[in-house]
C-alpha cells in the first residue's frame, strides 16, 4: 500500500470525480469530496516524511531522497515514471492541504454563489482540478505533465464559470482565460514536442541527460523560447498576466481562493522543473540569460501591478493585482539561482520556493475572508466595506493579519520569504534590487490600508444593519489558514527548512 | 526564581494584562484593576533583575530559533534595565491616569484601548530585553502596528490622516531603511547578537558603515530625526494618556534606545569614534534639535508645543549615541529616563488641564494656576527637568552631553546644547508663568479650586516628584550604565 502512494495521491481525486456525478445529492456529495481532499492531504504528507526526512521520520536528518514509481510496472524511460522530490512533495503538501481547507469551507458559500442543482458539478471539477496540479506536480514524464496542465486547465474554466449566478462576466472571465490558457499550453506541448524530437524521450531525468542543450542545432533553443512564454504565461507573470485579474474577481469565492493559493504556484513549479531539472541553469541562465530578463519582468511587475492594485474599488480585483505582484517576488527569487556556487543562488531560491507556500497561506486566506464578507454582504466593492470591522469582527481582523502577512510584517510568513529574498539580493551585492523590494513592499502598505481605514473607520451603511459575523463553518478554516500564516512567521522550519533542502537539490548540491 | 523565568515573567505579565483586559471587558472595574495589578507586578519583577544587572551579570533567555542563527532571543543589560524599568515604572502612572481621564471623558472603546496599551508595553520590554538586532526588529515592528489603534482612537477624520502619516512614515522608515541595515549586517557580519564593542569592526569600510550608520539612525524613525519627524505631532490627535505613555516614553524611547543599542553594541563607539562616521549625523541631530524647539515656540496648540518638543529633545539621545564617547552614551541614555520623567509630566498636566477646562491653546490658559494650582505646580516642575536645571534629573544629562560635545572640541555643539536650553525656557516656561501671575480670562477667582479628577492628579504628581528625586540618584544610574562603555 505505502509503496503506492504516489499513484494514489493522483488516481484517489481522479477516480472520485465522477464518481460526485453519480452521488449528486448535495450534501453526500460534499462528505464525499471531503474525505477524499483530506485523504490526498494525508497522503501528501505521509510522502513529505518519507523524502524529507528518510531516515528516522524526525527533523533534521539531513538527506533528503527521491520516490520513484514506475506506473504499470513499465521501466522508465519506456512507461511513465513519477518523480517525487523535496521541491515536488512540498507543492504537493500546498496544493493538498490548500484544497482540503477551502472545501471545508466551500458548503456555505457555494450555497450563496453556485445554482443549487449545480453543487454536484462544482465538487467534481474542484476534484478534477485538485488530481491535474497534483499530478503535474508529481509526474515525472514530460507529456504527463501536458495531460495533467489541461485537466486541471479545463476544469478550472468551468469552476470560473460556475460564477455566472452572482455575475454574468465570470463567463467572459472564464472565456478569456480559456484563450489565454490554451494559447500557453500549446505554447508548453510545441515545447515538449521538439524536445521530444531533439532526445527522443518524454521522461524528464532521461531527457535531461540526453539533451545537447550547448552545440545542439538551434532548435532546442526555440523549444525553450515556446516554454517560458507559455508558463509564464499560465503562472501570469506580467505582462501576461492579463486573464488573471478577471478570473479572481468573478469566480466564486471559493475556486478564487483555491485557484490563487494553487494553480499559479504549480505553474512556477512547472519552470522550475524546465530550468532546474531539464535544462539546468547553466544553458537557462548563463547562455541564454533568462535571468535577467525574469528580473526585469519580476520587478516591473511588483511595482506595476501594485500600483494598479492601489486603484481598484473591487477588493478581489485588487487581491488579484497583488497576486500578480506577489509572482515577481517569486519569480525574483528565482532569478537569482544562476547556480550553485554563485553568492545568492540558493538563498534567492529558498526565497522563491518558501514564498509558493507563503504566499499561497496569505492569499488563500485572505480570499477566504473575502469569500465570508461576500456571503453576508453580497459585494466586495470597497464602498460596501464601509464599517465591516464592527459587524464581522472576526473576519475582518483575519483579513487584517492576512494584510500584514503581504505587507511583510515581522511575525507573519510573509516576513520570512522578505528576509530571504533581501539576503540573496544583498549576498549577490545588488543593493538596488534589495531597495526596489522594500520600497515596492510600502506599496502594498497603501493597498492593505486603504481597505483597512474603510473597514474599521466608517460607520456602515443602513442597509448593512442586518449583516452578522459569517458562520463558524467558514470562520473557523479562514481562521486556520490566517493562524498558519502566523505560525510560519514564528517557525519556519518547515516552511523555509523545507525550501532551503529543495533548492540545494534542484542547484544539484546532493547530486 | 531563575534570571530565565523572570524574564519570562516580564514578557508574559503585559502579555496576560493584554488577554485579561480583553476577557474582562464588560466589567471595567475589575478590566482596569487587571492593568493596574499586572503593571504593578511588571515594575517588581524587572525590578528584581536590577541587583544581577548592577553586579555584571546578563540574565540571559531563548525563546526560539526563527530562522537558522536567526533567534528570537533575550539577555538583559544596563541600558535594556533602565528602558525596562523606566517603561514599566510609567505604565503603573500611565494606567492610574488612564482610569482618571478616559473615565472623566466617557471615552468609547476602553478595552481596545486599555488591550492594545498592555501590547505596547510588550514590545517595549521585548524591545529592551533584546538580544539581537533581530529580536529588537520584531519589537519594534510590534509597537508600530499595536499603536496605531491609540492613535487613531477617536476615529475622526483628523484621527484618520494623523494615523496615516503616523503608520506611512514609521512604517516606510523602518521598510525602507531600518531592514534594509538589518539584513546588511546580517550579510556583514554574520551575526545580529548585541555585543560589547559591536559586531562590525574591521568587517567593512568607512563609506559602506557610513551608509548603514545612516541607514539605522533614519530608518529609526520612532527617534524622529528631522526630516523623518512629522508622525510625532501628527500622532498627537491621540487621547492624552498615549500621548503620555506612548510619545514620552514607549515608542519614542524604543526609536532612541534603538540607536543607542546600534551605537554602542553593533558599531561600538570606538568604531565610530575612530573612523568619525557618526560626525555629519551628529550635526543632523543638532540641527534638529535646534530647528524643533524654534517650532515648538510657533505652536500655540499646548499638546503640539510639546511634540516638538519631544521631537528636540530626542535629537539630545541620538547626539549622544553619535558624539560615541563614554559621556555622550552615558549622556544620551541618561536623558533617556530623565526626558521620560519631565515629558510624561507635562503631557499628563496637559491632558488634567484638557480634561477640567477643556482648553488645548496655550493663549486660553492665563491664569490656569489659579484654579488649578497643583497641576500647574507640577507642570513648572516637569518644565524645570526638562529645561535641565538644578535640582532636577535633567540637569544631569545635559550636563554629561555637554561634557561630551567637549571632550571631542565639538565647540559648537556646546553652543547648540546652551542655545537649546534657553529655548526650553522660552517655550515651555510661559505657561505657568502666565498660569501663576496672569488673570484668568474667564474671569474666575483664585478660591474657585478646580483641579481634574484625582486619578489624575496623583500620577502627575509622582512623576513630578520623580523628576526632583532623579537629580539625587542619577549617581546610581551613572554607576549602572558606566559598564557598557568599557569592555
Amino acid at each position: 500500500m505505502e509503496r503506492h502512494l504516489p499513484i494514489l495521491q493522483v488516481i484517489v481525486p481522479l477516480i472520485a470525480a465522477p464518481l460526485c456525478l453519480l452521488i449528486r445529492q448535495r450534501n453526500l456529495v460534499f462528505s464525499f469530496a471531503l474525505s477524499v481532499c483530506w485523504a490526498t492531504f494525508a497522503m501528501a504528507v505521509m510522502l513529505l516524511v518519507r523524502v524529507v526526512f528518510p531516515d528516522t521520520g524526525a527533523p533534521g536528518s539531513p538527506a533528503a531522497t527521491v520516490i520513484t514509481y514506475q506506473l504499470g510496472g513499465w521501466v522508465a524511460p519506456w512507461g511513465i515514471e513519477y518523480r517525487i522530490d523535496t521541491l515536488s512533495v512540498f507543492v504537493l503538501l500546498i496544493v493538498s492541504g490548500i484544497g482540503a481547507t477551502v472545501l471545508t469551507y466551500a458548503p456555505l458559500s457555494i450555497s450563496r454563489e453556485i445554482e443549487r442543482d449545480q453543487h454536484y458539478l462544482f465538487y467534481a471539477a474542484y476534484l478534477l482540478c485538485l488530481t491535474g496540479l497534483l499530478g503535474i506536480t508529481i509526474t515525472g514524464d514530460l507529456f504527463n505533465l501536458f495531460v495533467f496542465l489541461e485537466i486541471s486547465a479545463l476544469s478550472s474554466y468551468a469552476l470560473i464559470a460556475l460564477g455566472a449566478k452572482q455575475s454574468r462576466k465570470a463567463l467572459t472571465a472564464a472565456f478569456q482565460y480559456l484563450v489565454m490558457g490554451t494559447i500557453g499550453a500549446t505554447f508548453i506541448l510545441i515545447g515538449i514536442g521538439l524536445m521530444y524530437q531533439m532526445s527522443g524521450t518524454l521522461n524528464m531525468a532521461d531527457m535531461a541527460s540526453r539533451l545537447n542543450t550547448f552545440s545542439g542545432p538551434r532548435t532546442v533553443l526555440v523549444a525553450f523560447a515556446f516554454l517560458s512564454v507559455g508558463i509564464s504565461l499560465k503562472m501570469a507573470l506580467f505582462p501576461l498576466h492579463m486573464w488573471l485579474p478577471g478570473v479572481y474577481t468573478f469566480a466564486p469565492s471559493v475556486v478564487t481562493a483555491f485557484l490563487a493559493a494553487t494553480a499559479t504556484k504549480v505553474s512556477v513549479y512547472i519552470l522550475l522543473r524546465f530550468i532546474f531539472t531539464i535544462f539546468k541553469p547553466k544553458f537557462a541562465f548563463e547562455v541564454l540569460s533568462l535571468d535577467t530578463g525574469l528580473m526585469v519582468l519580476s520587478l516591473v511587475g511588483i511595482f506595476v501591478a501594485s500600483t494598479v492594485a492601489i486603484f481598484q474599488t473591487n477588493i478581489k480585483r485588487m487581491l488579484a493585482y497583488s497576486s500578480v505582484a506577489q509572482i515577481g517576488y517569486i519569480v525574483l527569487g528565482i532569478s537569482f539561482a544562476t547556480g550553485l556556487k554563485d553568492p545568492g543562488a540558493v538563498t534567492g531560491l529558498t526565497a522563491g520556493i518558501v514564498h509558493l507556500m507563503n504566499h499561497a497561506l496569505i492569499k488563500g486566506g485572505l480570499f477566504m475572508a473575502m469569500g465570508c464578507i461576500v456571503l453576508r454582504l453580497g459585494s466586495v466593492d470597497i464602498d460596501d466595506l464601509r464599517g465591516i470591522g464592527r459587524r464581522m469582527p472576526v473576519t475582518m481582523f483575519a483579513w487584517l493579519l492576512g494584510g500584514l502577512g503581504l505587507i511583510g510584517v515581522p511575525l507573519t510568513a510573509g516576513f520570512i520569504s522578505k528576509w530571504y529574498l533581501l539576503t540573496a539580493a544583498l549576498e549577490k551585492g545588488w543593493w538596488f534590487v534589495a531597495a526596489l523590494v522594500l520600497i515596492s513592499s510600502l506599496l502594498a502598505v497603501v493597498y492593505i490600508w486603504r481597505v483597512v481605514e474603510v473597514a474599521y473607520f466608517q460607520s456602515p451603511p443602513e442597509r448593512h444593519s442586518e449583516v452578522t459575523e459569517a458562520p463558524l463553518a467558514m470562520l473557523i478554516p479562514t481562521c486556520v489558514v490566517i493562524g498558519a500564516v502566523l505560525i510560519f512567521g514564528l517557525w519556519t522550519s518547515l516552511s523555509a527548512g523545507i525550501a532551503r533542502q529543495a533548492a540545494e537539490v534542484l542547484l544539484g548540491a546532493t547530486s | 526564581m531563575t534570571a530565565e523565568s523572570t524574564i519570562q515573567l516580564a514578557l508574559a505579565l503585559p502579555f496576560i494584562a493584554a488577554v485579561l483586559t480583553g476577557l474582562f471587558g464588560k466589567w471595567p472595574n475589575l478590566r482596569e484593576m487587571c492593568t493596574l495589578l499586572t503593571a504593578g507586578a511588571l515594575f517588581f519583577v524587572v525590578a528584581s533583575l536590577a541587583p544581577q544587572v548592577f553586579t555584571g551579570a546578563r540574565p540571559a533567555f531563548e525563546l526560539l530559533e526563527v530562522m537558522p542563527d536567526l533567534r528570537i532571543a533575550f539577555e538583559v543589560e544596563p541600558l535594556g534595565l533602565l528602558f525596562a524599568l523606566v517603561a514599566s515604572g510609567l505604565w503603573i502612572a500611565t494606567t492610574c491616569y488612564s482610569i482618571g481621564y478616559m473615565r472623566a471623558h466617557n471615552e468609547d472603546h476602553q478595552t481596545r484601548y486599555y488591550a492594545c496599551f498592555a501590547v505596547a508595553i510588550l514590545a517595549a520590554v521585548g524591545a529592551a530585553m533584546a538580544q539581537n538586532m533581530f529580536t529588537l526588529f520584531i519589537f519594534y515592528e510590534l509597537m508600530t502596528v499595536t499603536t496605531y489603534p491609540l492613535v487613531t482612537h477617536y476615529g475622526t477624520e483628523t484621527a484618520r490622516k494623523g494615523g496615516r502619516i503616523y503608520l506611512g512614515i514609521l512604517f516606510f522608515t523602518s521598510i525602507a531603511f531600518l531592514l534594509l541595515a538589518v539584513v546588511w549586517t546580517w550579510n556583514i557580519a554574520d551575526t545580529l547578537d548585541f555585543k560589547p564593542g559591536g559586531i562590525l569592526k574591521e568587517k567593512a569600510n568607512d563609506r559602506v558603515l557610513f551608509v548603514l550608520l545612516a541607514l539605522y539612525v533614519f530608518g529609526t524613525g520612532k527617534a524622529a530625526l528631522m526630516p523623518f519627524h512629522r508622525w510625532l505631532p501628527a500622532a498627537m490627535v491621540a487621547p492624552t494618556p498615549v500621548s503620555a505613555l506612548l510619545h514620552a516614553v514607549a515608542v519614542v524611547k524604543v526609536g532612541v534606545f534603538t540607536v543607542m543599542k546600534v551605537a554602542v553594541y553593533i558599531f561600538g563607539i570606538d568604531l565610530l569614534g575612530s573612523t568619525g562616521i557618526s560626525v555629519p549625523l551628529m550635526y543632523v541631530a543638532a540641527a534638529t534639535i535646534l530647528i524643533a524647539s524654534l517650532v515648538a515656540l510657533t505652536k500655540d496648540n499646548l499638546k503640539a508645543r510639546l511634540a516638538y518638543s519631544t521631537v528636540s529633545q530626542l535629537s539630545y539621545i541620538v547626539l549622544g549615541a553619535t558624539l560615541a564617547n563614554t559621556w555622550g552614551v552615558i549622556g544620551g541614555s541618561m536623558h533617556i529616563v530623565m526626558h521620560a520623567f519631565g515629558k510624561i509630566t507635562l503631557f499628563f498636566c496637559a491632558g488634567a488641564i484638557y480634561v477640567t477646562t477643556h482648553k488645548t491653546e496655550i493663549s486660553d490658559m492665563r491664569g490656569i494656576g489659579w484654579t488649578m494650582p497643583v497641576t500647574t505646580l507640577a507642570f513648572l516642575l516637569g518644565s524645570l527637568s526638562v529645561i535641565g536645571l538644578p535640582p532636577f534629573g535633567g540637569s544631569w544629562s545635559k550636563w554629561y552631553l555637554a561634557l561630551g560635545a567637549a571632550e571631542d572640541h565639538h565647540g559648537l555643539l556646546v553652543a547648540v546644547l546652551m542655545i537649546s536650553s534657553l529655548l526650553n525656557i522660552a517655550y515651555l516656561m510661559p505657561i505657568p508663568v502666565r498660569g501663576f501671575f496672569l488673570a484668568p480670562t474667564d474671569g474666575s477667582e483664585r478660591s474657585t479650586i478646580k483641579e481634574a479628577p484625582v486619578f489624575c492628579l496623583i500620577p502627575l504628581c509622582i512623576t513630578a516628584a520623580g523628576g526632583l528625586a532623579l537629580f539625587f540618584f542619577a549617581d546610581k544610574i551613572y554607576q549602572l550604565l558606566a559598564p557598557i562603555t568599557q569592555f
